[in-house]
């Protein structure tokens, strides 16, 4: 089967600097220059900037690609070139169907018309016929929610209104190719899914989809496929669990957060903890849901201290509590811990659905509270290959994963 | 959409920008119609007198044409009544400089839309020429209304008349129509690259005015200016306009064919620089 996008050395190279309109003079000045035999390209190359490099692949129809990379790597300025809203400096892409982009919801929405309209605009801008527009447009105005104010101006929308009818109607368009740019990192969590799972019905249908976010969620949950770009070079390709993971070692930093400058602590401050360190035990830095994590504290007083005990609690984002690690309930810290030094603490694995943890620490002299800090630090759980299908649940079904099976009746008897 | 398509785009560099996709066009005819229904409801949505400000402009500078250029000056009308004189003038006028107006700040008006989704760019030029249209046509009931006073209520009515050549018009407006985006277009190539040439643009409509026929009869140029008039594709169109409603003008063939070229000319240039920004435009705003 032929792909239905394919790239062949696609490269783009803007020009830095005085970006934008060029003044008469200086093109006089350049074509003088010229003129004379003097090289002025010397100073052009040296703020020329190559946003993408010799890119090469191919998609076949119906996969899900999920584009990511750090910012700056080139993910938008590919989108944009495939979208055909700049070309590219060299190279050659075909796009083998009718491709839709959404590279930002609402484009076009004019604020003094009515959201009906708005639809229409919006519509025949993306892509549609108005014949299709109206066929569908019971079905946009459901998905969006937004009934009662098809008539008011959309300029009278609250910004979440307006971004659900905006999206609703990008939702409905039915092309062979849909490359869509972060659109999900709009709206509350409660639509944010809806889109989600919209997309995920497209890519169901047998279209295909090229998706750039930044959420690894997401992009483990919609795609099959991931590509990694970095500097405008690809760097890897293959099954989305394998390259974000690659992705997740390669950008995790191995920030240390700085607990000195923190005053909403609690706590007498005969010790204080002064800094703190999340990561994945063999993972590298990054914790997805079957790592074991390490948390490394550091701390300092005026004297050593006596049945030190150290406390880490583990809260998700409704701040309910999912785990607490209590030094004297397991063990492990001396009965005097010298003035200055460091504590580690090494989990099992963690067991968790993807999504962002937060911690409190606590450190006790015997009895009496000597420092604790609320949210000290905060880490992400990046979905994992938990279970061996690879569908982890999203944090807001399920905060915890346990390894389970399932039988029937067939074979017991 | 969903229909299974086996045609294939091309993404390369330096795609030729003399070609003309008109299939392309032609697949967002929808979206030509929704563009100039938008202008057309968001130039007025909010306006007290809504359509009836496309009046009140050419009511209000005939009025002055009347009595600074017609009263003060004495500039003659070909003996025409000089309200009907203006009217018509301006009928063309109008449409030919609100087309260039509009067509010339394509890329800056809609830089926005631009950077985030691709149709043919073409087709926001084209809807700016036929919205314009919906404000001629309120104008053209303007005229229409003092035409019928002056031909039935006046004695003036004598002079001037009607002949069926007036279903030429139209042919006219395509030309008018042609002129203002071809020029429209490649000033909006040019102030795409050259920010300084925004300030131009109304200089150049203000001495294209005095270089055009609207207030005064082309049989008025004195002899040594008749080339500045003639080297000007619009000024035979705007003469033909008053041959054409009112029966009076003077109709060169020579300078009339040289519009038609220029017309086209104009148009093919404009489309073509048009392209040719179109293209890289989004790397530099």
């Amino acid at each position: 089967m032929r792909p239905i996008i394919e790239l062949r050395g696609i490269s783009k190279k803007y020009r830095l600097g005085r970006i934008g309109s060029t003044t008469i003079r200086d093109s006089v000045e350049r074509t003088w220059n010229r003129l004379r035999g003097k090289n002025g390209a010397g100073k052009g190359a040296r703020s020329d900037f190559w946003a993408l490099r010799d890119l090469s692949f191919a998609v076949q129809p119906g996969e899900t690609v999920g584009l990511i990379g750090q910012n700056g790597a080139g993910k938008s300025t590919l989108l944009k070139i495939l979208s055909r809203i700049t070309e590219p400096t060299a190279g050659d892409a075909y796009i083998r169907g009718r491709s839709a982009s959404l590279l930002e919801v609402g484009t076009g929405f004019h604020p003094d018309l009515p959201g009906r309209e708005n639809i229409y605009l919006n519509g025949a801008i993306l892509g549609m016929r108005t014949k299709e527009i109206r066929k569908k447009f019971d079905e946009i105005v459901a998905f969006s929610e937004v009934e009662d104010f098809i008539d008011t101006p959309v300029k009278r929308y609250s910004s979440g209104m307006y971004v659900r009818l905006a999206f609703a109607v990008a939702a409905h368009l039915e092309p062979d190719i849909l490359l869509v740019d972060e659109v999900l990192a709009v709206g509350d969590a409660a639509f944010q899914k809806k889109c989600l799972g919209k997309m995920g019905d497209v890519a169901r249908q047998g279209r295909t989809v090229l998706f750039v976010s930044h959420s690894m969620s997401s992009i483990i949950a919609l795609c099959q496929r991931a590509i990694l770009l970095g500097d405008g070079k690809l760097l890897a390709d293959g099954p989305t669990q394998e390259v974000v993971r690659d992705y997740l070692k390669s950008t995790a930093s191995e920030e240390i957060v700085a607990l000195d400058q923190r005053a909403d602590r609690h706590g007498d401050g005969s010790a204080l903890m002064s800094s703190c360190r999340v990561e994945g035990v063999e993972s590298g830095n990054f914790v997805s849901s079957s790592s074991r994590v390490k948390f490394t504290i550091a701390y300092k007083s005026d004297r050593p201290i006596k049945h030190a005990r150290f406390l880490i609690t583990v809260y998700d984002y409704t701040n309910t509590g999912i785990y607490r690690f209590d030094s004297d309930a397991v063990g492990g810290i001396p009965e005097t811990m010298p003035a200055d030094g460091i504590v580690s603490c090494i989990t099992g694995p963690i067991n968790l659905t993807p999504g962002r943890c937060y911690v409190n620490l606590a450190l006790f002299r015997g009895t009496a509270m000597a420092d604790h800090i609320a949210q000290a630090t905060a880490f992400d759980v990046e979905a994992d290959e938990f279970f061996s299908s690879g569908r982890v649940p999203a944090r807001e079904t399920a905060i915890c994963l346990l390894q389970h099976a399932w039988s029937t009746n067939e074979g017991v008897g | 959409m969903s229909t299974p398509s086996n045609f294939e785009i091309h993404i390369r560099p330096n795609q030729s920008w003399l070609g003309l996709d008109v299939s392309a066009l032609w697949e967002f005819r929808d979206l030509l119609l929704l563009l100039v229904r938008r202008d057309f409801v968001a130039r007025y949505q909010q306006t007290a007198l809504g359509p009836a400000w496309a009046i009140v402009q050419p009511l209000v500078m005939t009025l002055v044409f009347t009595l600074v250029f017609g009263k003060f000056a004495g500039i003659s009308t070909d003996g025409l009544p000089p309200i009907l004189f203006y009217l018509s003038s301006l009928l063309t006028w109008n449409y030919h400089v609100q087309t260039v107006t509009l067509s010339a700040g394509t890329f800056t008006t809609n830089a926005d839309l631009f950077r985030k989704v691709y149709f043919p760019r073409l087709i926001v030029p084209l809807s700016v020429a036929l919205s314009n249209l919906i404000g001629l046509a309120i104008q053209a009931a303007l005229f229409g209304t003092f035409w019928c006073y002056y031909k039935f209520f006046t004695p003036a009515g004598a002079h001037f008349g009607i002949g069926v050549t007036v279903l030429l018009f139209p042919l006219l407006l395509l030309l008018v129509a042609a002129v203002g985006v071809g020029s429209g277009l490649i000033i909006a190539a040019s102030t795409a690259k050259y920010r300084d040439l925004q300030h131009v643009l109304p200089l150049v409509v203000q001495v294209w005015l005095y270089l055009t026929p609207v207030i005064y009869p082309l049989s008025q140029v004195p002899a040594r200016w008749q080339w500045a008039v003639a080297l000007n594709p619009v000024a035979p169109l705007v003469e033909m306009t008053r041959y054409l409603l009112l029966g009076h003008g003077e109709i060169h063939l020579g300078q009339f064919l040289y519009s038609v070229v220029a017309a086209i000319c104009l148009l093919l240039l404009g489309i073509m620089s048009f392209q040719r920004t179109e293209r890289t435009f989004i790397d530099t705003v």
